[in-house]
C-alpha cells in the first residue's frame, strides 16, 4: 500500500512545480463586460454634445471597447493573450454587425405589424372591404395551397433525381444533370414566373392566372434546392451501409428504399422544409402567374388566387384612399409571413433532432 | 449446410488494373480458412469476390469461376443476390445499421428482404443468432436499444449475429478483429471455432497466431511488385505452412522477415 503513496507524490511534485511555471496573470472574467461599459459610458459622454445619435455611440463604443480590452490584455496577460482577446473582440463586433439588418427587420415589421394583428385579420378576406376591417384569410390559404402545390412537385422529383445522381448516375448523363440543376439554381425568380406564363400561353390562352401557374413556378425555384439538399444528405450515408445491406442479400432497390432513405430521412425532411421556407417569401413569379383576388378561392385550377406576398405588396402600392388601413394589413401581412417562414425554420431544427441516429 | 467452393482460375480487375491474378483454390466445408499477405496483396478483393460483392464498385469486373454447389456463380443465369444470401460477409470495420435497436439489426436480413415471418420464429431466430454470436448474455436486456450504443467489440460480434441470422453456407470475415481488443478478439475466435461445425468460413487476417490458432487451412497471398497483381503463392494446411511452408517466400512472411 505504501509503494502506490510515494509514487503519486512523485508524480504529482513534477507536475505541481510545471502547474506554477505555467500560472499566468489572467484577467477576471468580468473584465471584458466592465471594458464595454465603461466604453459606452466614455462613447455617451464624448457624443453628448452632439446629442449622443444611438449610431455614433454604437461605433464609438465598439472601437473603444475592442482597444481598450487589447490594451488591459496586452498589459496584463501579455502579447499572445491580448491577440486572441483581439481577434476575439472584432468577431463579435462582426457579429453584432450582421445581426443589426435582421434584428431591425422583425424589430420594424413587429411594430408595424402588431396592430392589425387581430382575430379579424385571420377570419376575414377582402372581400368587399374598403378601407377599414379585413384580412388575408385568403391570402394565408393561397400561400399554403401554392406552396403545397410546389411542394408536392418538387419533393419526387427532386428526390429521385438525388437519388439517381448518388445512386445510380455514372458518366455523361449524371454530369450533365449535375450542370443542368446548377444552372437551375441561379434562374432569377422572375424568369421562372415568365417561364410558366409563355407555356400556359402556348397552351392555353394568354393572360391566364392559376393557383396552378404559381405552384409550377414556385417549383422551378425549389426542385434544384431540393435535388441538392437531398444529394448532399445520401452522400452522407456512408457507403459501409450500403454494402452491409447487399451483404445480407438485399436487392440495391430496397437497400436504397430502407437504408440509405431511412438513414438520412431527418437531412432530407430538414432540406426540404428549408427548400419550402425559400419559397414561401417569392412574390415576383406569383406575381405574374396567380395575382391576385379579394375573396377565397381554394380552387389551383380555376381562377386568381392572393397569396401573403402579392397581397401585402398591393396592400402597401395600391392601398387606395385613405391609405394606412391597406398599410397596416400590408405590414402584418408580412409579419405573417416572416413567422410563417421562422416556424418553418423551428420545424426544420425538430424534424432533425427527431430523426437523428440515437447511441443510447 | 456447409459448402465446398471451388475457385479455379480467378482473375480479378478494378477497370483494367489486374488486382488478383489467377487463383485456384478449393475452399472446404465445415474448416475455416485463413487467407494471409502483405498489405495490398488482394486479400479482401479475392474475399469479395467469392459472394460477388466485388462487383458493387463501379467498373470492378471478374473472369474465371467460382462453383459453389455444381453452379458457376458467375454464371449469367446467377442472381448475385442469392449468392450474397448464401455467402454471408463480415467486414473489417463493424458496421450496425445506426437507425436500428439491436433486435432489429439482427433481423435486418429478414425485415430487409420483407420475408414474412412469425413475431415469436423471428424473436427465436434473434436470441438463437445473438446466442450463436456469443452476445446474448450481455444484451439480452436491451434488445430495443440502438446497436450504434454497443462497444466496438460487441458491435462487430452484432454484425456476425446479422450475417448468421440469415444462415448461409459460407461466412466471409474481413479481418474481423482487427478493431478489437484482446478479449473480444478471443470471444471472436472462439465463435469462429463453434461457427466451422456448421459454416463454411473464409478470414483475412494480418494476425499470424490468429491464423495459426482458428484455421485448418491457410492460403499465402502475395505480389511480386507495387502495381502487379496478387498471386497465391502457397496454399496448404495451416500446421504445414506454419512449421514447413514449401516456398521460400512464405516462409520468409512468417517468420517476419518480410512486409
Ligand atoms: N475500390 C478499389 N478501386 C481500385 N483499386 C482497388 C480498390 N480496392 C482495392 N484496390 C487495389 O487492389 C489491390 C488489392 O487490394 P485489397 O484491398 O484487396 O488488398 P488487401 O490484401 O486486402 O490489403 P490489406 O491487408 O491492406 O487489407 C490494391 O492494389 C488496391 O490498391
Ligand atoms: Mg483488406
Amino acid at each position: 500500500m505504501s509503494a502506490p503513496t510515494t509514487d503519486t507524490t512523485r508524480t504529482a511534485q513534477p507536475a505541481g512545480s510545471s502547474r506554477a511555471g505555467m500560472r499566468e496573470h489572467r484577467l477576471p472574467k468580468w473584465a471584458p463586460a466592465a471594458v464595454v461599459g465603461a466604453a459606452l459610458v466614455v462613447a455617451v459622454l464624448l457624443t453628448l454634445p452632439f446629442g449622443a445619435p444611438v449610431a455614433g455611440v454604437a461605433v464609438l463604443t465598439a472601437i473603444l471597447a475592442v482597444g481598450g480590452i487589447w490594451l488591459a490584455s496586452r498589459i496584463v496577460e501579455g502579447s499572445r493573450k491580448a491577440t486572441d482577446r483581439l481577434v476575439t473582440a472584432l468577431v463579435t463586433v462582426a457579429f453584432l454587425i450582421a445581426m443589426v439588418p435582421l434584428v431591425s427587420v422583425v424589430w420594424t415589421v413587429v411594430a408595424n405589424g402588431a396592430a392589425r394583428l387581430d382575430v379579424q385579420f385571420f377570419t376575414h378576406s377582402m372581400f368587399r372591404v374598403v378601407g377599414e376591417g379585413g384580412g388575408a384569410l385568403h391570402a394565408l390559404w393561397g400561400t399554403v395551397i401554392v406552396t403545397g402545390l410546389a411542394t408536392l412537385i418538387s419533393v419526387p422529383i427532386g428526390l429521385l433525381t438525388a437519388i439517381y445522381l448518388v445512386e445510380y448516375g455514372r458518366g455523361r448523363l449524371a454530369r450533365w444533370i449535375t450542370f443542368l440543376v446548377d444552372v437551375m439554381t441561379g434562374i432569377p425568380s422572375i424568369v421562372a414566373g415568365l417561364f410558366i406564363v409563355a407555356v400556359f400561353a402556348l397552351l392555353f390562352r394568354p393572360g391566364l392566372q392559376l393557383g396552378l401557374m404559381g405552384g409550377l413556378a414556385l417549383s422551378v425555384l425549389m426542385i434544384p434546392v431540393v435535388v441538392r439538399s437531398c444529394e448532399e444528405m445520401l452522400k452522407l450515408v456512408p457507403n459501409e451501409l450500403r454494402e452491409a445491406s447487399y451483404a445480407l442479400g438485399v436487392p440495391k432497390w430496397r437497400t436504397i428504399i430502407k437504408v440509405v432513405l431511412r438513414t438520412a430521412v431527418g437531412g432530407i425532411a430538414t432540406g426540404i422544409t428549408l427548400a419550402v421556407a425559400r419559397v414561401t417569401g417569392e412574390t415576383a413569379p406569383l406575381l405574374l402567374t396567380v395575382g391576385l383576388t379579394a375573396g377565397l378561392n381554394f380552387n389551383p385550377l380555376e381562377g386568381k388566387m392572393a397569396t401573403l406576398p402579392v397581397y401585402a405588396y398591393y396592400q402597401y402600392t395600391a392601398p387606395g384612399v385613405p391609405p394606412e388601413f391597406a398599410i397596416e394589413r400590408a405590414w402584418t401581412a408580412v409579419l405573417l409571413l416572416i413567422a410563417l417562414v421562422m416556424g418553418l425554420n423551428l420545424l426544420a431544427r425538430v424534424i432533425s433532432r427527431v430523426f437523428a441516429p440515437k447511441a443510447r | 449446410m456447409a459448402k465446398l467452393i471451388d475457385v479455379s482460375d480467378l482473375n480479378i480487375y478494378y477497370g483494367d488494373f489486374l488486382a488478383v491474378e489467377d487463383v485456384t483454390m478449393t475452399i472446404e466445408p465445415r474448416a475455416v480458412t485463413a487467407l494471409i499477405g502483405p498489405s495490398g496483396c488482394g486479400k479482401s478483393t479475392f474475399l469479395r469476390s467469392l459472394n460477388r460483392m466485388h462487383e458493387v464498385i463501379p467498373g470492378a469486373r471478374v473472369e474465371g469461376k467460382v462453383v459453389m454447389d455444381g453452379q458457376d456463380l458467375y454464371g449469367s443465369d446467377i442472381d448475385p443476390v442469392t449468392v450474397r444470401r448464401q455467402i454471408g460477409m463480415v467486414f473489417q470495420r463493424p458496421n450496425p445499421f445506426p437507425t436500428m435497436s439491436i433486435y432489429e439489426n439482427v433481423a435486418a436480413g429478414i425485415k430487409l428482404n420483407a420475408k414474412r415471418m412469425k413475431k415469436s420464429d423471428l424473436d427465436e431466430l434473434v436470441e438463437r443468432s445473438l446466442r450463436g454470436a456469443n452476445l446474448w448474455n450481455e444484451v439480452k436486456d436491451r434488445l430495443n436499444r440502438p446497436g450504434a450504443g454497443l462497444s466496438g467489440g460487441q458491435q462487430q460480434r452484432l454484425c456476425i449475429a446479422r450475417a448468421i441470422a440469415i444462415q448461409p453456407d459460407v461466412l466471409l470475415m474481413d479481418e474481423p478483429c482487427s478493431a478489437l481488443d484482446p478479449i473480444s478478439t478471443l470471444a471472436v475466435e472462439d465463435l469462429i471455432e463453434q461457427l466451422k461445425l456448421e459454416y463454411t468460413i473464409v478470414i483475412v487476417t494480418h494476425n499470424m497466431q490468429q491464423a495459426a490458432r482458428v484455421s485448418d487451412k491457410t492460403a499465402f497471398f502475395n505480389l511480386a511488385a507495387v502495381g502487379k497483381p496478387g498471386k497465391v503463392v502457397e496454399i496448404d494446411d495451416t500446421a504445414t505452412i506454419f512449421s514447413n511452408p514449401s516456398q521460400k517466400a512464405t516462409e520468409d512472411y512468417i517468420s517476419g522477415r518480410f512486409g
